[in-house]
């Protein structure tokens, strides 16, 4: 007698999909025009693609940003699409800010929690039509947020490799998309978005980034991914454009005082430590919250730590003396105390500061906020120069560029 | 005539790093054997000319790396090899793997389940948690509640503190985590069945309970809390087979003064006054000491090898109820090719992974029904490894060992002892479950050892055949492991010490239990334990 099972010929989707481990770090839609352009084949893991982290010149590729347009690969993000008659309703009690004052044609950046009050995720929410959005975030949310559809009209889809991304920054980002035929993109003010017609398809053109600077997000079908990235490219070749890496963006997010989920604070689903968990308020995030719009995820927690003076960090943004970056420095009281820890630092050739994003120990950072140090170990030549510095308490963004927000946007 | 400062009673890990650790404090110390080798069940034998067989325990992940190097172990020869995750085959010819590369992981979960694959991070970290807990009490003895001695309530302390330093949330984890079942633990994160049945598995090897039993979900943690080299979770062959393991002991053991007597099976403890004096050997040969170490399971050294006379009746009442079941075999291949999958494409990193072919948890369930009936699984939960794809030492160049953990194998068949002809038939259902998987296995076949729980516990000296010398349930883990009130290492016997996996904090290749029990004896000794460099800090 055979008591094992029938072994059946496996042929469907499933089994053409398992061949992905002989690419571990598999490109974006745009990977043969980055590779291309990629001499310096510095690479790193993004969400498990192959991502640059400069491609030519990492000093050069920031002020690509600043001084001309920079178009930088944003597909790994995660995507999800959620649609529905109830996605308005489902998304405000999901999100900590009131989407119902997010009209369609419109973007706006949130964050969300558990129901502990921790943030599990920041991201951008895009408003593509009454009852249609997307929702963009560093890490992976499925399981959340299909339990928290639970009872509402709603469908939640994961559209990362679907859908291709591309930031186009800088101040001449308008002129580009101008010339390259995308009419009407000058009445997109900032968190605005529109769909404009691409390759007998659409391309959405949002007025958002994360560089402070003026600046365009688009999003296409993966497969018009490769024609987006040449009208891009040709349309800006007079306009100084070129392909940048990470660390270029990542200099210019901390100048725009913005904070990367996983660097500047642990999400909630990874914090394996109980203390890192962190609350909208400790974070720099209390502006989202909407007492009054009603009930959503991780309220209750919240108003209560709030009311009960319960919120134990706070994370600010750090001017230091010098010019030496304070990465990963601990910031002290009074030069003894140890009250928190720099996440990200940089001298900021914008603003000709030196400047930090720092987490510390309430009240540290929120009353307390004179006599702060910060040590920073910089090592020079295999050795240690420690240095203790003055750090002052500054508001964000480090940088305000009025052309960000100027409307018409101007050609540079 | 010589009385040893301390004879350890089996060569087992355990047994021997209990002996490395007392002779390294000063002590004249033998450790008899009965088997002509030493390893207990942590072997690599020669059974047939050129394959080496880990012919019992065949992975490694919990042999705690203080005592690695405490006894110098890497200088006598151990080397332990990370492998690849792992690949469960399902029944429509593909299958599921587990991949080391976080993404590559996402993305093979995600060939199910995009939901699942997405859930895996949330799984991990509260495993993770759960681990991080446990494992600073792994080199600890566990308190004695009912004591008032500063240090059982120091100890108890410690725990208290460490619970209280949970969140109400994982408070309530913990608690769930250590009575649940694996199954109910899985359902709360994953929904498709390959993917439960993939982590069910952790939860019930070595043990004789199903994935819907309450208690598993711990099984799976007492999995995951083992590391190499501090990766924790992974797991990896000792190069040369789990014997490498106890090769070391032995030799670090012997370099540093100790006398090793194999082929010498102790028939009784010798006892004077309510004290241990020493052994007797099966051949009547009388060898004294002033401590005498058990590393045999709590049974055997309570119900075999003391007198019941010596023992107060609760203590013996409370052995006898000590659950040590059989609920495992294995099957030890030489292979004279590599096996071939069709499911696998021939470039996966598969080969060198662990695998199972028991695709639901009904069916890992289903043949623990057959267990419950008293027959071994119509249709087994196998842990697969072909060591060799890793370690070139074990056959020759071309040539394969194959190691199957075979579950469930009751240690009687519907009541009576096992047969020749019931192990072949249980070695027939292993082998056709391969077979319908690689076709052509059976003539890759140059030599195969079967070993019901009758085998193990004739050979090995496990009782039922049981590897972790008693089973990880909560109600038999620290302060009650193996019986409450003797949980220190002690024993009603004056002098009489354990040292094996019955005792806190249980089994698979740990060392932990030996290592513990000779902090033990050295206290009772006064003698300094400057040589066992404190547990690595969890940070």
């Amino acid at each position: 007698m055979n008591h094992h099972p029938t072994i059946k010929p496996s042929t469907d989707v499933r089994a053409f999909a398992q061949s992905h481990f002989r690419t571990l770090r598999p490109g974006t839609p745009f990977q043969p025009r980055i590779d291309a352009l990629g001499l310096k084949q510095d690479w790193y893991n993004w969400a498990g693609y192959r991502a640059p982290h400069s491609l030519w010149d990492e000093e050069l590729e920031y002020f690509a940003i600043r001084s001309q347009a920079a178009l930088f690969d944003i597909s790994p993000m995660t995507k999800y699409q959620i649609e529905g008659p109830d996605a308005e309703a489902y998304l405000d009690r999901l999100t900590l800010r009131d989407v119902t004052r997010l009209k369609p044609g419109r973007v706006h950046y949130t964050a969300w929690c558990d129901d502990e009050g921790f943030v599990l995720d920041d991201g951008t929410l895009f408003r593509l039509s009454p009852t249609r959005f997307r929702l963009c975030s560093q890490e992976r949310h499925l399981p959340w947020l299909l339990d928290s559809a639970i009872g509402y009209e709603v469908s939640v889809a994961e559209e990362t490799e679907a859908v291709a991304g591309l930031a186009l920054q800088g101040p001449t980002s308008f002129a580009v998309l101008r010339d390259a035929g995308f009419a009407g993109v000058e009445r997109l003010k900032v968190f605005d978005l529109a769909e404009f017609a691409h390759d007998g398809g659409t391309v959405t053109i949002s007025r958002t980034g994360f560089t402070g600077d003026l600046g365009y997000e688009l999003f296409v079908p993966a497969d018009k991914a490769l024609s987006l990235w040449d009208r891009l490219m040709a349309a800006g070749e007079l306009r100084g454009i070129r392909a940048i890496g990470y660390t270029a963006l990542n200099r210019a997010r901390l100048e725009a005082g913005l904070i990367v989920a996983n660097a500047d604070f642990t999400t909630s689903e990874h914090a394996i430590r109980a203390d890192r968990l962190r609350m909208p308020d400790e974070i720099g995030l209390g502006f989202m919250i909407d007492p009054d719009k009603g009930h959503f995820n991780g309220r209750r927690a919240i108003l209560e730590a709030r009311a009960k003076k319960k919120l134990r960090h706070v994370l600010v943004g750090l001017e230091i003396e010098g010019n030496i970056p304070a990465e990963h420095a601990i910031v002290y009281y009074r030069k003894s105390r140890e009250v928190g820890l720099v996440s990200a630092a940089m001298w900021s050739p914008m603003a000709k500061r030196n400047i930090a994003l720092a987490s510390l120990q309430r009240p540290y950072g929120d009353t307390i906020v004179d006599d702060l140090w910060v040590e920073i170990y910089a090592m020079r030549e295999l050795q240690y120069q420690k240095l203790m510095k003055k750090a002052k308490v500054v508001p964000r963004p480090f940088i305000k560029l009025d052309r960000r927000t100027a409307n018409p946007p101007a050609d540079f | 005539m010589k009385a040893w400062d301390a004879i350890v009673i089996g060569g087992g890990h355990n047994g021997l790093v209990n002996a490395c650790y007392l002779q390294r404090a000063g002590l004249d110390v033998l450790v008899v054997e009965k088997n002509d080798w030493v390893g207990g069940a942590a072997t690599s034998r020669e059974l047939t000319p050129g394959f080496l067989y880990s012919n019992c325990s065949y992975v490694c992940s919990l042999f705690r790396p203080e005592i690695m190097r405490d006894l110098e172990l890497p200088r006598f020869g151990l080397q332990v090899i990370s492998y690849e995750g792992g690949a469960v085959f399902t029944r429509d010819g593909g299958y599921l793997a587990n991949y080391r590369d976080h993404d590559a992981h996402r993305r093979e979960f995600a060939r199910f389940s995009k939901r699942d694959a997405e859930a895996y991070d949330r799984y991990s970290r509260d495993v993770t948690r759960q681990c991080r807990f446990i494992q600073p009490l792994l080199m600890r003895t566990a308190p004695d509640p009912t004591s008032f001695r500063p240090r059982d309530l120091g100890e108890l302390l410690y725990l208290g503190k460490k619970f209280a330093g949970l969140s109400a949330e994982e408070m309530a984890l913990t608690l769930r985590f250590w009575t649940m079942s694996i199954s109910d633990f899985l359902d709360e994160y994953f929904e498709t069945d390959v993917i439960k049945a993939n982590f069910a598995l952790s939860g019930i090897i070595g043990t004789a309970l199903g994935p819907m039993s309450p208690g598993t979900a711990y099984v799976l943690l007492h999995h995951y809390m083992g590391e190499v080299d501090g990766s924790v979770g992974a797991w990896g062959y000792a190069r040369g087979g789990m014997g490498a393991i106890t090769k070391a002991l032995a030799s670090s053991f012997k370099a540093s003064g100790g006398t090793i007597r194999t082929g010498a099976e102790v028939d009784h403890v010798l006892i004077g006054n309510g004290k241990a004096k020493g052994v007797v050997l099966a051949g009547g040969e009388e060898i004294y000491g002033k401590l005498v170490i058990s590393n045999a399971d709590v049974k055997r050294t309570f119900l075999k090898l003391v007198e019941a006379k010596e023992l107060p009746d609760i203590f013996l009442r409370r052995v006898r109820n000590f659950k040590i079941r059989g609920s495992s075999g294995k099957v030890n291949i030489a292979l004279d090719s590599l096996p071939e999958f069709p499911a696998l494409p021939k470039d996966s990193p598969v080969y060198r992974a662990d695998m199972h072919f028991t695709d639901s948890i009904e069916r890992m369930e289903r043949a623990y029904d057959d267990w419950k009936a008293g027959r071994w699984s119509a249709d087994p939960f196998l842990d697969m490894v072909i060591p060799t794809t890793l370690d070139p030492t074990m056959a020759p160049p071309g040539k394969h060992f194959m190691s199957c953990f075979v579950q469930y194998a009751p240690p009687k068949i519907n009541g009576r002892d096992w047969t020749d002809a019931d192990r072949d038939g249980f070695a027939e259902s292993v082998i056709s479950q391969i077979a319908q998987y690689s076709p052509g296995f059976r003539d890759r076949i140059v030599h195969m050892e079967v070993r019901t729980p009758r085998e193990i516990e004739d050979e090995v000296g496990l009782t039922e055949g049981n590897i972790f010398q008693g089973e990880l349930t909560f109600d038999q883990l620290l302060f009650n492991r193996p019986v409450p009130g003797y949980a220190q290492y002690r024993s009603p016997v004056g002098g009489l010490y354990m040292c094996g996996s019955s005792t806190h904090p249980g089994g698979g290749v740990m060392g932990a239990p030996g290592r513990n029990a000779a902090a033990e004896i050295l206290r009772d000794l006064a003698k300094p334990i400057l040589h066992m460099s404190p547990a690595h800090d969890v940070i």
